[in-house]
């Protein structure tokens, strides 16, 4: 059986590869079209190792792990503008950069994103903020199964992940901490129809606009009244949603804001305290 | 509910040299010992006592023996006191039996059934003390050949290496995070590592920021199913990345840090609020399959800029050779292989005790795997589970691996008693524990030296065997089966191992 290497067959070096890069100061632009997975982050390393500070990609065709590599010590923050499709773990483990996707995203957006930003101007895959940690992702649209599976908090880091559409089953699976809200614009009925919402949840809060049966949530996640802070956190991040993707959606934050709202906490941090024999 | 449960351990004093000092009282943590009303005399309550020898090797006078208690049922070979006395706990209590450490079973032990060679006559053996002998060792992917090219006297390599870790012996501290053990005891493991040319891996309770500068490049960072304190920084300051996907105490499961045990600083490493139980899933919820094994592997490369070998570590489980084969296709640069006898600080135990393959068995049969499909240097193997002594260590070598994982050895040394009780949070020796009063019993410099002192002694031993068998090169005994023999195995176990019987 002959050893395939998918992800490191065919790697060019930088020195062949510059010319799909055009930097000009602080922005360069990058031609990912002829580009391998390692090749497009390794160009992209290199680009802002020259000073740029703002990626635009354009016909991004699956490439994965695009923001992973951009880990600097000090910090150093990108702006990254990509036309086309990223592939699986857009900003995984990301540090502080700002993504923004014309186009859909695939599995793993932001898994174990640290900080920053990431913004879908359509929708995402599977795994969506997998142990996110810290920052924000917009998806204007719907995303996948098993979206923000524990998802955690610390202290004043809080993630947020917003989602104009709708979740497929096991939202906020493990849910340790954080914020999901889920706007539910694009449902015909008003009725979400994911299942296992927050089972084995244990921290943080997720927002639905919508209609959730009982039997779709997990029974680690419990139904709670909104309160007037609830009320003032949306309000914010609903303009903020509307600001990114308000031309395109044709909605605005009153109509979003006057639709009903559920909150969902866990029922106890500890659901698993009481199954042991000592 | 009166409780059915027998004593696990009587406590006796010798009343002639017990001066009533009162150091019992103080050391024992599980309230065996009190003080009567007016002070005068220790009361003994042996029913909760755990059998962790700690009053014993405080007793100034030497006034204290805690043995087994010997009372029992009626003698059964079937219906043992064990068997009995779990029914009555889960009786009484009603849940998942937990247990601390690795599985206590009478299953056989293949170490104990394999002999070394020594030469004799037809070829010399080696004197360690005088002639040289490597114990370095290379963990990480070596490349299919080597170019390289001769200049006057320089050798230069042409062909770009990847990143290997360099150890100094074939030991390396297994993962045990910051959360099941104390701070102190996870520092001792640290400084023991840095002081002796070696490494420790962190297991999954991230590594305090206070660390990372001195200890990064000798620590080994789990990225587990939990991703507790899994940040860039993290991952950068490291030696190298382990992707945890099973541990051979509990294989396919996950694990749970009672909220209890997160304390201030604990929250702070695993960055999760403080009192919430640290749950990690059974799955990584990204991980259902090789391709998706691979994508983190890369996913861990691209954040760590492909400097650092990722290690991946399973369970030894019933077809641990095909999963490893799909492991180093994945990417992984090391493979950890936990056998069934691998420690734990908490398990259910029936997943301890009934799970799994031994490490002897499943070494062997991964090394013999990847040799046929020509893979086997694209990867490091590490054997964990149960090493016991330097003689484990040569023979899990031997069998194919090319380093060892310690962490039930390790805490031995540390004050460990293997009293099983790491899940209470009690740990006597301040090793398995958050609690400051006891944690601080460890002295982290003091336990470093006993750690480095273990790390010197099995590394002579090993030399000594190495020189007795004509080998200089501990990378010459690797997969070198033809120095073991087995005793007392049938012909399917010197299969599966590989292995002659003595005599042959």
């Amino acid at each position: 059986m002959r050893f395939v290497d998918s992800f490191l067959e065919g790697v060019r070096p930088i020195d062949e590869i510059i010319k799909y890069a055009k930097i000009e100061g602080e922005v360069a632009e990058i031609d990912a079209r002829d580009l391998k997975h390692k090749e497009l982050n390794d160009l992209m390393r290199e680009c802002v190792l020259r000073g740029a500070r703002k990626l635009i990609l354009r016909n991004v065709c699956g490439q994965r792990y695009i923001g992973t590599r951009l880990f600097f010590n000090p910090g150093v923050n990108v702006e990254i503008i990509i036309y086309g499709t990223p592939g699986n773990d857009l900003g995984a483990f990301l540090s502080g950069h700002r993504i923004i996707v014309y186009g859909n995203a695939q599995d793993g957006v932001g898994n174990t994103m640290d900080s920053g930003e990431i913004i879908v101007h359509g929708r995402a895959g599977d795994v969506v903020a997998m142990a996110m940690r810290g920052g924000k992702i917009f998806i204007r649209d719907s995303v996948g199964y098993r979206t923000a599976i524990h998802m955690k908090e610390y202290k004043e880091r809080i993630p947020l992940l917003v989602i104009g559409g709708t979740a497929q089953d096991f939202l906020g699976e493990y849910m340790a901490g954080g914020r999901v809200v889920l706007l539910g614009l694009n449902l015909k009925n008003g009725k979400h129809k994911s299942h296992y919402i927050g089972t084995g949840m244990h921290g943080g809060i997720i927002y639905l606009r919508g209609k959730v049966e009982d039997y779709q949530l997990g029974k680690e996640v419990g139904v709670v009244d909104m309160e007037q802070e609830d009320w003032k956190f949306l309000e914010n991040i609903v303009e903020e949603f509307c600001g990114h993707f308000g031309n395109e959606i044709k909605v605005d934050k009153d109509e979003i804001l006057g639709g009903k709202f559920m909150k969902l906490i866990p029922v106890t941090k500890r659901p698993y305290g009481k199954i042991y024999a000592y | 509910m009166k409780s059915h449960l027998l004593p696990d351990f009587i406590v006796e004093r010798i009343e002639d040299r017990c001066n009533k000092c009162g150091v019992c009282v103080k050391q024992c943590p599980w309230g065996v010992y009190s003080w009567n009303d007016d002070k005068t005399d220790i009361l003994i309550d042996y029913t909760k006592c755990v059998g962790c020898q700690r009053c014993v090797i405080y007793c100034p006078n030497n006034a204290l023996i805690v043995k087994p208690y010997y009372g029992s049922y009626r003698p059964n070979s079937y219906w043992t006191k064990e068997v009995i006395l779990d029914i009555k706990k889960q009786a009484e209590q009603g849940g998942v039996l937990l247990v601390g450490t690795g599985s206590d079973r009478p299953y056989k032990v293949y170490f104990d059934h394999i002999l070394l060679n020594a030469s004799q006559v037809t070829n010399p053996s080696i004197d360690p003390l005088r002639e040289p002998m490597e114990l370095r060792t290379f963990l990480g992917r070596k490349p299919d050949q080597l170019e390289i090219e001769i200049k006057d006297d320089d050798i230069e390599i042409k062909t770009e290496l990847y990143p290997n870790l360099v150890v100094e012996t074939p030991i390396l501290f297994a993962g045990m995070s910051y959360g099941a053990i104390s701070k102190n005891a996870f520092l001792a493991l640290a400084m023991a590592a840095k002081e002796f040319g070696t490494m420790f891996c962190t297991g999954e309770g991230g590594l305090p920021k206070d660390m990372r500068e001195e200890y990064g490049p000798v620590a080994i960072v789990q990225c587990a199913s939990g991703r507790f304190g899994v940040d860039p920084e993290y991952l950068n300051c490291a030696a190298a990345i382990e992707i945890k996907i099973g541990q051979g105490a509990k294989p396919g499961i996950g694990g749970h840090l009672p909220g209890e045990k997160v304390t201030a600083e604990i929250s702070a490493t695993r960055m999760i609020p403080e009192g919430t139980d640290a749950l990690s899933p059974a799955p990584h919820h990204d991980i259902y399959s090789i391709e998706d094994l691979s994508m983190l592997i890369y996913a861990l490369k691209e954040a760590t800029n492909y400097e650092k070998p990722v290690f991946v570590k399973i369970a030894a489980v019933h077809n641990v050779a095909a999963i490893a084969s799909g492991i180093v296709r994945a990417g992984a640069d090391v493979i950890v292989i936990d056998g069934f006898r691998g420690g734990t600080g908490a398990s259910p135990k029936v997943m301890r005790d009934h799970v799994g393959i031994p490490i002897e068995m499943a070494i062997a049969a991964v090394d013999q795997r990847l040799r046929e499909e020509g893979i086997r240097h694209k990867c490091s193997i590490i054997a964990s589970g149960g090493i016991r002594c330097s003689a484990d260590v040569v023979k899990a070598i031997a069998l194919g691996a090319d380093a060892v994982y310690i962490g039930t050895a390790a805490l031995i040394a540390l004050g460990c008693t293997m009293c099983q009780k790491c899940y209470t949070g009690k740990c006597a020796w301040g090793i398995c524990t958050q609690d400051p009063n006891l944690a601080k019993r460890l002295n982290p410099k003091e336990g470093a030296k006993r750690l480095v002192n273990l790390l010197r002694a099995w590394s002579l031993e090993i030399k000594d065997m190495l020189g007795g068998m004509g080998i200089n090169a501990i990378e010459s005994l690797r997969g070198n089966r033809e120095h073991l023999r087995g005793i007392g195995l049938e012909e399917w176990e010197l299969r599966v191992l590989g292995i002659k019987g003595a005599g042959e």
